[in-house]
């Protein structure tokens, strides 16, 4: 349930709003339960409310992970390729 | 069916399918309807001739990228350009709400006479009715259209088979979008326009296959998921299509991700399906490429034999999924 | 699309999945729970559960706020919506559920009652604001992701007093979902795909007693394939060491302690009630938010009178069996025959993230060949 879409922030407005940038797409979304939220951030944006913030760090952690996966996925290949150079 | 029309029974999907050949086949039945083509095939002393209408009910009457006059243009010249015709002329029906203001009227007349020229077409002939304050939302157009057949092409869906490729003119889901964001409830803004256009250039320009051009239809209410469904019914075969290979501007696709809706199913007023024999493909992108509104062309899928005629999406993920008919409008959802 | 395209990578996605293989015992058979509705979408959109060792069963629960609304709270929005005086915003997801009489909200909208879609519960105090002759309720649903926007707004109407503006309250809570899941004697699962954007909200804290009472391991997941695989890893990892603890895949996004300027608004605005039912699963206590008080003037159930009856649901519907995880939707007697999307008998069927419709849409292929 729940889509939630990340978005960019582009400017605070008033009022615990703010215009936030989705890739082209603009829409004024609610800040309030993120009040810590600059312009630049990434947030996570639910009908129309920010939900929390993205944190830069997590984000990569996360792919860093991926990032192993692939490599050890390719492993495999990569001994093969060592063995053929020895043999 | 339920006891009355319905929105969903306008939406082009599987509930308009089911009130025409419920009732309107049903009722009318005749060689000449059975097909149920975009337009018909009317021969008269040898020469080979298709005929066709369309109504415009669309609300914003005026939206970015177009109005009404120029979708009632396009759309009637793009029905006869599907089925391999050169428009030679249309006519044009007005159902005009009391009250409505002359120049408004006088703007989207203007907007039809450019499109008309644009698509090398003339509105020869036309109607008027005004009925009472509160009916026709303003105002209603139908046009109707009639072409004269490409004799270089078949085009014909139970010409298709195995093997044989997909291709889509451009971006999809732009029109669809962009009305639903004019009439003003969902507060997204982008910069996005109806992709209105004229095709029988593309559609002249592929007729240069000859007999490797086996159909050709415009996807528009309903989307390409709808358009391809009729494509695999008709050709009684699977039609696969990869899903990094399908265009979609990139912010018409962060649209659809917020509204929480498929771009497949989204409208397009201004882009072309076309299925050609295997070989023909690159030559088929080529000739597209080489036109304005094919630069974006691509090659999105193929037929494959199946007893069950479907849509299947091949994802990046090694799985697939089914395209279904729409069911109704394609709604923005939360969850 | 940033935050996104990255974490829908084909190539990791494999990897994942490789190594998921090597995370289960031959021939053994692990159920894990998806709660959310968003995850099985998610899903079947991306032709996840080919990817899947045959091991793993993935199953389906309760996690549809739309599916899980009973049919006679679908019939009192349909009533409200049908007064000549009231414009009834909804979620576009809400408009196709049928109610007691197989009508839904989009035939109610074709019979000429004033339905109106929008994206957010702030659009619809918007609209109150630019119609001030309307009388404006917002059809709310869904669970704690989406609650905290109805109280914000509610908020908001109090203060600018917009009085002609009020919410049809249909929120739920997902700690008594899950609780009630667990407590039934059939079900048999293994462990949980928590629910991502909830979390958002609640934190992990709430899902501990899954561990503690229950021994059973909770990863709380994002929506795009990649934070499915890895999640469904890590949920395997504890199985295979015997451990039952909360875990968050989602950390980009998902706070231990959730988000508190939310909690807050959901303490102020809404009251937790004695007991509410889910579709399928019956009545669950405190599973439900009703308006508090001191907000009684926006509260769409003190302002209007509404037929407020229980209707059960048709014989035939399995929903609850699947809601439960208890049934396949291919496993119902009536699943693609009596209903369909087109002409849905269960809410299953109709949402666009209910089990049935997912598996309708994306996964019967797969049965039918």
């Amino acid at each position: 349930m729940c889509l939630g879409v990340p978005g960019q922030i582009l400017e605070r407005l008033d009022d615990g709003l703010a215009k936030v940038d989705f890739t082209g797409v603009r829409r004024t979304v609610s800040v309030a339960f993120t009040p810590e939220a600059e312009p630049g951030d990434w947030v996570l944006v639910h009908v129309g409310f920010a939900l929390a913030t993205i944190d830069e760090d997590e984000a990569r952690a996360t792919l860093d992970l991926l990032g192993e996966a692939i490599a050890a996925e390719l492993e495999p290949a990569g001994n093969k390729l060592l063995q053929k150079g020895r043999g | 069916m339920t006891g009355v029309i319905t929105l969903a029974d306008g939406a082009g999907g599987k509930a308009s399918r089911k009130l025409v050949e419920g009732l309107f086949l049903a009722e009318l039945r005749n060689p000449l309807l059975e097909p149920l083509g975009d337009a018909a095939l009317v021969s008269a002393n040898g020469t080979r001739l298709a005929f066709t209408t369309d109504s415009y009910v669309v609300r914003p009457l005026r939206f970015p990228g177009g109005d009404i006059g120029e979708l009632a243009v396009n759309g009637t010249v793009n029905d006869l350009a599907v089925f391999g015709a050169i428009p030679l002329a249309l006519t044009a029906g007005f159902v005009l709400e009391e009250g409505f203001p002359l120049e408004e009227l006088r703007a989207i007349a203007r907007s039809m006479a450019r499109a008309a020229q644009d698509a090398s077409v003339s509105v020869a002939a036309g109607d008027t009715k005004v009925v009472e304050r509160g009916a026709a939302d303003g105002l209603y157009v139908t046009t109707s259209g009639i072409g004269l057949l490409d004799p270089r092409v078949e085009l014909d869906v139970t010409r298709v088979r195995p093997g044989d490729r997909v291709l889509v003119s451009g971006g999809i889901a732009e029109h669809g979008i962009a009305v639903m964001l004019a009439r003003g409830n969902l507060e997204l803004e982008l910069d996005v326009e109806s992709d209105t256009a004229a095709l029988h250039g593309l559609t002249a320009a592929l007729c240069a296959l000859g007999r490797e051009l086996r159909w050709m239809r415009d996807p528009t209410r309903g989307g390409l998921a709808t358009t391809l469904n009729e494509l695999a019914g008709g050709a009684g075969a699977t039609v696969v299509l990869r899903e990094e290979a399908i265009p979609v501007r990139e912010d018409v696709r962060a649209a659809c991700e917020i509204l929480g809706i498929d771009p497949l199913y989204v409208a397009n007023e201004g882009k072309l399906v076309a299925v050609v024999a295997p070989d023909a493909a690159d030559r088929a992108l080529a000739l597209l490429g080489a036109l304005p509104l094919g630069a974006d062309a691509a090659l999105i899928g193929e037929i494959r034999a199946d007893d069950i005629p479907l849509v299947l999406v091949d994802t990046p993920f090694g799985g697939s999924r089914i395209v279904d008919m729409l069911v109704g409008d394609p709604l923005p959802r939360i969850c | 699309m940033k935050y996104v395209d990255e974490y829908r990578d084909g190539r990791a996605a494999k990897a994942i999945a490789a190594e998921l293989r090597t995370l289960v015992r031959p021939g053994s058979h692990v159920k894990l729970m998806e709660v959310c509705g968003g995850h099985t979408h998610a899903i079947y959109r991306h032709g996840l559960d080919a990817l899947l060792p045959g091991e793993v069963e993935l199953v389906h629960g309760p996690g549809c706020p739309v599916c899980v609304i009973p049919l006679g709270r679908v019939d009192d929005a349909i009533c409200l919506a049908e007064r000549p005086e009231v414009t009834l915003a909804s979620f576009g997801d809400m408009l196709r559920v049928p109610g007691g009489r197989r009508r839904s909200l989009l035939e109610a909208k074709a019979r000429g009652a004033d339905v109106r879609v929008v994206y957010s519960p702030l659009d619809a105090l918007g609209l109150a604001v630019a119609e001030p002759e309307r009388e404006v309720v917002f059809f709310g649903v869904g669970f704690e992701t989406t609650a905290p926007a109805t109280a914000l707004t509610l908020l908001r109407a109090r203060r600018e007093q917009v009085r002609n503006f009020s919410v049809f309250c249909n929120h739920v809570l997902i700690g008594p979902a899950l609780r009630a899941i667990l407590d039934s004697p059939e079900t048999q699962i293994d462990g949980f795909v928590g629910p991502g954007h909830v979390s958002t909200v609640i934190g992990t804290r709430p899902y501990d007693f899954v561990c503690s009472e229950y021994h059973r391991p909770v990863v709380v997941a994002g929506f795009e394939p990649t934070d499915i695989l890895q999640a469904v890893a890590m949920l395997l990892r504890q199985l295979r060491d015997g451990r039952a603890e909360v875990e968050n895949e989602y950390g980009r996004v998902v706070r231990a302690e959730g988000n508190p300027a939310a909690l807050a608004a959901l303490a102020e605005v809404f009251a937790v009630r004695p007991d509410f039912e889910w579709r399928g699963l019956g009545a669950i206590p405190r599973s439900g938010l009703r308006i508090a008080d001191a907000f009684a003037d926006w509260d769409a159930e003190r302002r209007f009178e509404v037929p407020g009856a229980r209707i059960e649901d048709p014989k035939a519907c399995r929903c609850g069996d699947v809601l439960r995880g208890l049934a396949k939707p291919y496993e119902c007697g009536v699943f693609g025959t009596a209903c369909t999307p087109e002409q849905p008998l269960g809410t299953c069927m109709v949402s666009s993230e209910g089990a049935c419709a997912a598996y309708y849409a994306y996964g019967r292929h797969r049965r039918v060949a």
